[in-house]
């Protein structure tokens, strides 16, 4: 067999250009320059990834990205994201990112609890600190992430958070990433979460656009929790140009008896792929990763996640609701892994799609690869349209068609919801959910005249 | 007053007719039975009344009080007074029970032109009408039907009849799965109702129903046609010999 190597394509010129010329001036000590050079090697070596790639076979990057935008060097706080981070209705510390950029003027970083410290990624890359490469790195099932390792390469910045073992957070800390779009851009960010022994948190991170232009965004979150921890992510992607390209990707390495779960919500996020990495660092470990995808336009969101089961006793959960309109695609890929000594695993993958109309797509491929003998797995995929019994039940009561659409799906979204713990942010989740079918019950409304 | 005039109706994607051409008055203030065998067409005609999609009218006219309903969708049929009581009423996970009843009380509101309900009122107001159906409060707080027994299941149906108050209410084999206490307790709901400016049109297989909801007239149901129509005595009569007569096997 012959190995093909694709001609390098304008956009990944553009990156190995822009490479050399930023890694001179992109943050890092030794070790982190080290880690740039080894990823952007590997990156060189792969190519933007493609869809003949499996894991990429839905979302091909290599032709999304015709041109690679350049790369944002500073924070653009326009009046734009003035007004974002006004309108933004957020309890608890909020650490703004502009343009991948932290910038501590806009955050909230006085009066932070005891036990929570925070840094921009940009000064732990430079600290010198000995478990850098460890932390960054994430789960092995990562490792050969071409998108991934472009954002090592070309990271900027982000914020570091440590939470000291023990400490309970009454409120949620959110990462506030803004992207200013008044030029187009490429952002490389990267944050990070260690959160000791017996930590129970709320991370927040909201990914929008403040102005017109399309950004291209590539942004990683990467946690290490502690045994007995018990920490949930939130996260909104929304507000973005039709034309933003991001990829978003989760590092997740949870300790025993812990509990670590992650719900994103995304609508009006033009081109989105979230790729979720985790991996079981202890037994007796609960994660659930759970999403909704509001879709209409040309829109498309690909979530792809690897559940990696290294050890007995460990319970996964992953749901993800998706409602197709316009000429949308929604894509799910949720692979779990169940190594051979993952005895007593417990698994149960659901990926639940609505289409409203026939220029919708939905591909779901959920994979279980097991390797023990004495589990409890399984996945449960289906694409279909809204159940005419029940929108016939709710017009016969009364409800407009479109009203009665936007019942079912709001109930069949909600489910999913259900699992945001923190109140006010599910209601935020909630909030936005409505503004999107009451956009599109609006829209039907107008196009029934 | 509802008036059918021959209605002929199949399923939309089939060539399978249904209704053949079925005449049927309901005055104010009457209750009027239907009965017949399996597949006459009773459940056909009482989707066809309240709007569903899946057929197609080829000829006739519905009229509710002198206004033909059939160009109209099924939530412009409720807003004018029309309620079809389901046989098999839907669940819909996720949609709280009293979220959906103050949905569709105000939208039938808004389609009259009248002011939403005030949150106070409309609690006044389920609180009275469940409390009338020995309907648990604590079913009002789960998702719609989610859940809920059979009996349970229809006296929320009626439940919602008396909230929304219509002119012409449709009830479609509303004592199937219905033990003895459920039965009365739901027809207990619906006599209550009864009212000289409401009519109601009552499908049924069994004579049982009829014990407890007196009606006024009797239309025997065949082969998607009335062919025979007489009082409540009509009803005894079918229940000692059946439906072999009228051209169909019970």
């Amino acid at each position: 067999m012959s190995v093909i190597t694709p001609l390098k394509t304008a956009a990944e010129q553009a990156l190995s250009a822009q490479f050399a010329a930023a890694k001179a001036e992109l943050p890092g000590a030794l070790t982190v320059r080290k880690l740039r050079e080894d990823a952007f090697a590997g990156f060189e070596a792969k190519g933007l990834p493609h869809r003949r790639l499996e894991t990429w076979r839905y979302t091909d990057l290599r032709s999304l990205l015709r041109e690679a935008a350049p790369l944002a060097g500073a924070a653009a706080v326009t009046t734009g994201v003035h007004g974002r981070l006004a309108a933004l209705k957020l309890d608890g510390a909020r650490l703004v990112l502009i343009d991948g950029v932290f910038v501590p003027e806009l955050s909230t970083l006085e009066g932070l609890p005891e036990g929570l410290e925070v840094h921009s990624l940009a000064d732990a890359l430079v600290s010198g600190r000995e478990d850098i490469a460890r932390v960054l790195s994430g789960p092995g099932v990562a490792s050969d992430d071409s998108g991934l390792m472009l954002n090592t390469a070309l990271m900027r910045d982000g914020v570091f958070i440590e939470i000291a073992a023990g400490i309970e957070l009454a409120q949620p800390v959110a990462i506030v990433s803004l992207a200013s779009g008044d030029a187009e851009r490429a952002i490389f960010h990267r944050s990070v979460v260690l959160a000791g022994e017996g930590v129970k948190a709320t991370i927040v991170e909201i990914s929008e656009g403040a102005g017109r232009a399309a950004s291209q965004i590539n942004g990683a979150i990467v946690f290490e929790t502690g045994d007995e921890s018990d920490v949930q992510h939130v996260r909104l992607v929304t507000r973005h140009v039709p034309e933003t390209v991001q990829v978003q990707s989760l590092l997740a390495t949870v300790g025993a008896q812990a509990k670590f779960e992650s719900f994103a919500l995304v609508c009006n996020a033009g081109t989105l792929r979230q790729q979720y990495f985790v991996r079981y660092a202890g037994e007796h470990t609960e994660i659930g990763l759970r999403g909704v995808n509001l879709l209409g336009g040309t829109e498309h969101s690909d979530v792809t996640l690897v559940m990696d089961h290294e050890v007995p006793n460990g319970t996964s959960r992953e749901m993800f609701k998706s409602i197709i309109g316009g000429e949308g695609t929604g894509v799910f890929q949720g692979k779990v892994i169940v190594r051979q000594h993952a005895q007593k695993t417990d698994g149960s993958m659901k990926s639940n799609a609505l289409l409203l109309n026939d220029g919708a797509t939905m591909f779901n491929k959920p994979e279980l690869e097991i390797f023990a003998d004495d589990v409890v797995c399984g996945h449960g995929a289906t694409v279909a349209q809204i159940d005419g019994e029940q929108l016939f039940y709710l017009m016969a009561r009364g409800l407009p068609r479109a009203q009665a659409e936007a019942l079912v799906l709001q109930a069949f979204a909600g489910e999913a919801v259900e699992f945001v713990q923190d109140e006010a942010l599910r209601d935020l989740v909630m909030a936005e959910v409505e503004a999107w079918l009451g956009a599109r019950e609006a829209s039907s409304v107008v196009s029934a005249v | 007053m509802l008036e059918i005039r021959n209605l002929v109706v199949k399923i939309a994607d089939e060539d399978k007719q249904i209704l053949n051409g079925l005449n049927l008055t309901v005055n104010d203030g009457e209750v009027a039975a239907i009965m017949g065998p399996n597949g006459s067409g009773k459940s056909t005609l009482s989707y066809v009344i309240a709007g569903k999609e899946d057929y197609e009218v080829l000829d006739g006219e519905i009229l509710l009080n002198g206004e033909n309903v059939l160009e109209m969708e099924a939530d412009a049929r409720a807003a004018a007074g029309i309620f079809l009581a389901f046989q098999y009423p839907l669940e819909i996970p996720g949609v709280a029970t009293m979220t959906f009843l103050k949905a569709a009380m105000n939208a039938q509101r808004k389609a009259r032109g009248e002011d939403e309900l005030l949150t106070p009122d409309f609690i006044k107001r389920v609180n009275a009408a469940a409390d009338a159906l020995s309907i648990d409060k604590a079913m009002l707080r789960r998702p719609l039907n989610v859940g809920f027994s059979g009996g349970e299941k229809k006296r929320m149906e009626i439940l919602q009849m008396a909230l929304l108050s219509p002119s012409m209410c449709i009830l479609d084999e509303t004592d199937s799965g219905l033990d003895i206490d459920a039965l009365r307790i739901v027809a207990e709901g619906v006599n209550a109702l009864r009212d000289k400016s409401r009519g109601f049109l009552v499908i049924t297989h069994y004579q049982r129903l009829l014990d407890h909801i007196v009606p006024d007239t009797v239309h025997v149901m065949s082969k998607g046609k009335i062919v025979k129509t007489g009082g409540k005595e009509l009803a005894l009569e079918l229940e000692k010999s059946g439906y072999a007569s009228y051209g169909e096997a019970a």
